[in-house]
């Protein structure tokens, strides 16, 4: 897309989230704020896994590890009442982020497909042990007895609060991931994931720059986690499992990995895809499959094996296809 | 702790062993050779015991069912290696996990709209009792049997990969795929071919296991990972690899599951052994992967020198 089209693009985007809950508040639709919202922490979700992803070049399958312990460690906070979102959610941070410090640190040290697995292995390690807390209610998770308190006259539990606060914090994440992949350290990473030898004979410090890397990924994580649990009010371990790792990836290589809109892109057309099917029946669809809309993940499957096929960089690599520049590379 | 109770579980760790093999060996075949993660493998899995399922009830027979439901399973597993996942092995991972993670879910939702979300499937009743090994000692005569064909499919496909024509092109293409090619060897068919094997084995695990698990949707993807942790912990590719961390990881699963709990009261109080112990048992093998590959980042048996 042209300079001016984009910014037309970028403009149009800002103006549509900021005015989504007055136009769905008007139409009296509380069931589509709380909707958007879900996106678009899902949305921080995918983007800080496109930073590792698409940026760094790491592979990772146990990025459900940092959402889930965002999530858990903030509910917990909650539970115990600390309610304060101004403790429960650096806690998150600062959690995942040690979360993160970690396993990335054993994880980096491995390549490749033992890369994938390693990071999965972790993630599943966590479920297990989640799902064993017994006085955090086990498998059957955990219910808030609230959403976090954020105090400053927010109101949490006001749907339209909810989103604009999960708005800024997107908004904050693609910031940074803007002006961290434009800085010298994203230079560097990005750098390694064309080739990694190259930039150790350079002279960086690989593992360290990944490592960062990592963490920082993490510590965004995190705070979607918390944000998810205070979103439902509930948590429990399915949001470490390891399809929910799968789900954040599908989400970052449908929007365009290595792309600072992926993320955002991908939960969106994930999310709203699911809920299309499962929401609104087509009827020249339903001619044919009378029970279709009971079977949603068929629909989302097709798509995604349609966008694989056939748009291999993703929306935001169709989007771009006439424009001067393709972000996204791939990595291997 | 009696010697027998150390027996059984023995046992069973071997007869979990032997059926993780069945879906690892494949798994680390596609891997090694294609260079492909198939996340759908257990999709394979899952529509082996369905087919076997639907077989047995046809038949009113256990075996002839299964008999029926490999080749079915095989079958479809060609069809889809030749329709689909063909495209995908010069494609990058990330390309591959959103595929076939894809597949899982277009899989799920076709087997519940084709039988439902379960389907009954038990065991033969020529076999449904114990039998007394040793005096003393009983132990399910269909585990038994478990371990019988197993072991016997565990022995036919070393023979296949080790002593065979096939086998050696398939052992060539894992070690260096570009030189296998160049030496004439008819890759994109023996892919077809090695992924109908695989997909067969896998349904032999999914037959066999139904009566003792259960067969109903989404049985594939636990058992996935833990095929995962297997060809990971064995080095990707070697057969001989996932042999050994099959065995490995079936026997540190049953024992852990069946021990730790016991080990952990010891020194613990009751109703925190009670909860520590099985969570324990169930990071044991992820651990075991962990601090594996922190000590050879290439697994037990690296297939590439």
């Amino acid at each position: 897309m042209p300079r001016v089209l984009r910014r037309a693009a970028l403009g149009l985007a800002i103006a549509a989230a900021l005015a989504f809950p007055f136009v769905m508040g008007a139409e009296g639709d509380a069931y589509y704020v709380s909707f958007a919202s879900r996106i678009l922490v899902y949305a921080l979700a995918a983007t800080s896994l496109n930073l590792i992803l698409g940026y760094g070049g790491m592979i990772s399958f146990g990025h459900a590890a940092f959402v889930g312990t965002g999530a858990y460690v903030s509910s917990i906070l909650l539970a115990e009442g600390i309610a304060s979102a101004w403790i429960g959610w650096p806690a998150a941070i600062a959690a995942s982020a040690l979360a993160a410090l970690a396993i990335g640190a054993v994880s980096l040290r491995t390549r490749g497909a033992y890369f994938i697995m390693i990071t999965l292995a972790f993630a599943q390690m966590m479920y297990f042990l989640v799902n064993s807390m017994k006085a955090y209610g086990g498998d059957e998770g955990l219910t808030l007895p609230a959403r976090a308190r954020v105090g400053l006259g927010i109101d949490l539990d006001d749907a339209q609060t909810f989103y604009y606060v999960a708005l800024a914090a997107l908004a904050a994440a693609l910031v940074g991931l803007h002006r961290l992949s434009h800085s010298r350290f994203g230079r560097v990473i990005q750098a390694i994931r064309e080739n990694e030898v190259r930039a150790e004979a350079i002279g960086f410090p690989v593992y360290r720059y990944k490592l960062v890397c990592f963490v920082i990924a993490g510590a965004a994580a995190g705070l979607a986690g918390a944000l998810l649990a205070s979103h439902g009010k509930y948590v429990n371990p399915s949001v470490l499992h390891w399809t929910q790792s799968g789900t954040l990836m599908v989400m970052a290589i449908l929007g365009g990995v290595g792309c600072l809109w992926g993320g955002a892109l991908g939960a969106l057309a994930l999310l709203g895809l699911e809920d299309l099917i499962a929401n609104h029946r087509i009827a020249w669809v339903a001619a044919l499959l009378p029970n279709y809309q009971q079977h949603a993940s068929l629909g989302v499957g097709l798509t995604l094996l349609a966008v694989v096929l056939f748009a291999p960089q993703g929306i935001a690599g169709l989007l771009a296809r006439r424009g001067s520049r393709v972000h996204d590379r791939g990595s291997r | 702790m009696s010697g027998i109770l150390i027996l059984e579980q023995t046992l069973n760790g071997l007869q979990f062993g032997l059926m993780l093999f069945l879906l690892a060996a494949g798994l680390t075949l596609v891997f090694g050779i294609m260079d492909m993660i198939n996340l759908a493998h257990g999709s394979l899995y899952m529509l082996g015991a369905f087919l076997a399922a639907t077989f047995v009830s046809l038949t009113g027979s256990f075996a002839l069912g299964v008999l029926i439901a490999v080749p079915a399973t095989a079958a479809l597993g060609m069809l889809l290696e030749v329709s689909l996942l063909r495209r995908l092995y010069a494609r990058d991972h990330l390309s591959q996990v959103l595929a076939t993670f894809a597949l899982i879910l277009v899989l799920n939702e076709a087997v519940r709209i084709v039988w439902g979300t379960d389907l009954p499937l038990a065991a033969p009743a020529a076999l449904s009792g114990p039998v007394e090994i040793f005096p003393g000692m009983l132990y399910s005569s269909y585990r038994l049997v478990i371990i019988a064909v197993g072991a016997a499919a565990a022995g036919l496909l070393y023979f296949g990969v080790a002593k065979t024509r096939v086998g050696m092109r398939v052992r060539a293409g894992a070690s260096n795929r570009e030189m296998a090619l160049a030496m004439g060897a008819d890759i994109p068919r023996l892919f077809t071919i090695v992924f109908g094997i695989a997909a067969g084995l896998c349904a032999v695990a999914g037959a066999l296991l139904g009566p003792i698990l259960a067969v109903q949707v989404g049985m594939g993807e636990n058992i996935l990972i833990v095929a995962f942790v297997v060809i990971v912990i064995g080095g990707i590719g070697s057969v001989r690899g996932a042999l050994v961390g099959s065995l490995i990881v079936g026997m540190v699963d049953t024992i852990g599951r069946a021990f730790l709990p016991i080990a952990f009261g010891a020194f613990l109080p009751p109703q925190l052994a009670s909860a520590a112990g099985p969570a324990a048992a169930s990071v044991l093998v992820y651990l075991l992967m962990a601090v594996i590959l922190y000590v050879r980042p290439q697994g037990l048996f690296p297939a590439r020198g």
